[in-house]
């Protein structure tokens, strides 16, 4: 893994957690849709928090598409899943939330569940090419340490 | 008990769309290669031409798409520290099992762990 690499997936990590917060705060404005306004929901996207949400979003999707392209799903999603731990330290140290002792295990496990896949190799089957077997994933993982 | 329905159902959309969404996307972005590379020989114009004509690309994004606009719907009705952390979870669990049958990853204990390490932990947030 490069240095590139890393910069990609904390592209992904950022935009998401910006995106999803920005989403939510113009949403509560919008207020709730029921299935009888349904074509609200296409008006929803023109209110400014809902728009900037959807520029991060953007954001998100081209690092995204960018990470997918080197690596494994099952090694992109929980190496980007950083942002829950990003949003609760936004919520703690930025508003000023009080964070209990649950989510703090919370915050320790995914960090954990990061550290562990990016640990291992990053792909370990690629269509493009021939399939790559167990012993080249071991020998590219040993190459990378 | 309305709300209630809206907000799972909804939540079971965003799960089974984004679910199918990634794992066309992943498929999609493997065919075309590794794209700093590919900017880097042949231009980024190649690069948005070769991910833009990827029918599996297109039906990433249709599902995608409607992975959007069920999370707007299920927001419009609960807040996202519900929505957000029960969707993610459950897709991480999700994404495994479909990576695996459909993408052939090798998704061995080392993910597995950190799959449900890391929905544990986001349920745990929303705790």
């Amino acid at each position: 893994m490069t240095s590139s690499k890393y910069l990609v997936l904390a592209g992904v990590t950022v935009c998401a957690a910006a995106g999803d917060s920005l989403l939510s705060r113009g949403m509560r404005e919008v207020g709730n849709i029921s299935f009888h306004h349904l074509p609200s929901i296409i008006v929803a996207i023109l209110n400014p928090w809902v728009a900037l949400g959807i520029i991060f979003l953007l954001g998100f999707f081209a690092s995204y598409m960018t990470a997918l392209s080197w690596a494994d799903l099952t090694y992109v999603l929980p190496a980007t899943s950083l942002g829950c731990v990003l949003l609760a330290l936004i919520a703690r140290f930025v508003l000023h939330e009080q964070i209990s002792v649950t989510r703090w295990l919370g915050i320790v496990l995914i960090s954990a569940g990061v550290g562990f896949v990016t640990r291992g190799p990053e792909l370990t089957h690629d269509p493009s090419r021939k399939t790559i077997s167990p012993a080249s994933t071991q020998a590219l993982a040993a190459r990378q340490k | 008990m309305t709300k209630e329905i809206y907000t799972w159902g909804a939540i079971s959309a965003i799960v089974i769309a984004s679910c199918a969404g990634d794992v066309l996307l992943s498929h999609a972005m493997k065919q075309v290669g590794d794209v700093s590379e590919l900017w880097r020989r042949k231009g980024l114009m190649t690069v948005i031409g070769r991910i833009l004509r990827n029918p599996w690309f297109i039906g990433g994004v249709l599902c995608m798409t409607i992975a959007f606009y069920s999370l707007l719907f299920a927001l419009s009705w609960e807040d996202v520290s519900l929505v957000g952390p029960a969707a993610a979870a459950l897709s991480f669990v999700a994404n495994a099992v479909a990576a695996k049958i459909f993408l052939h990853e090798r998704v061995d204990r080392r993910r597995w762990i950190a799959a449900l390490l890391v929905a544990g932990g986001v349920l745990l947030l929303a705790a």
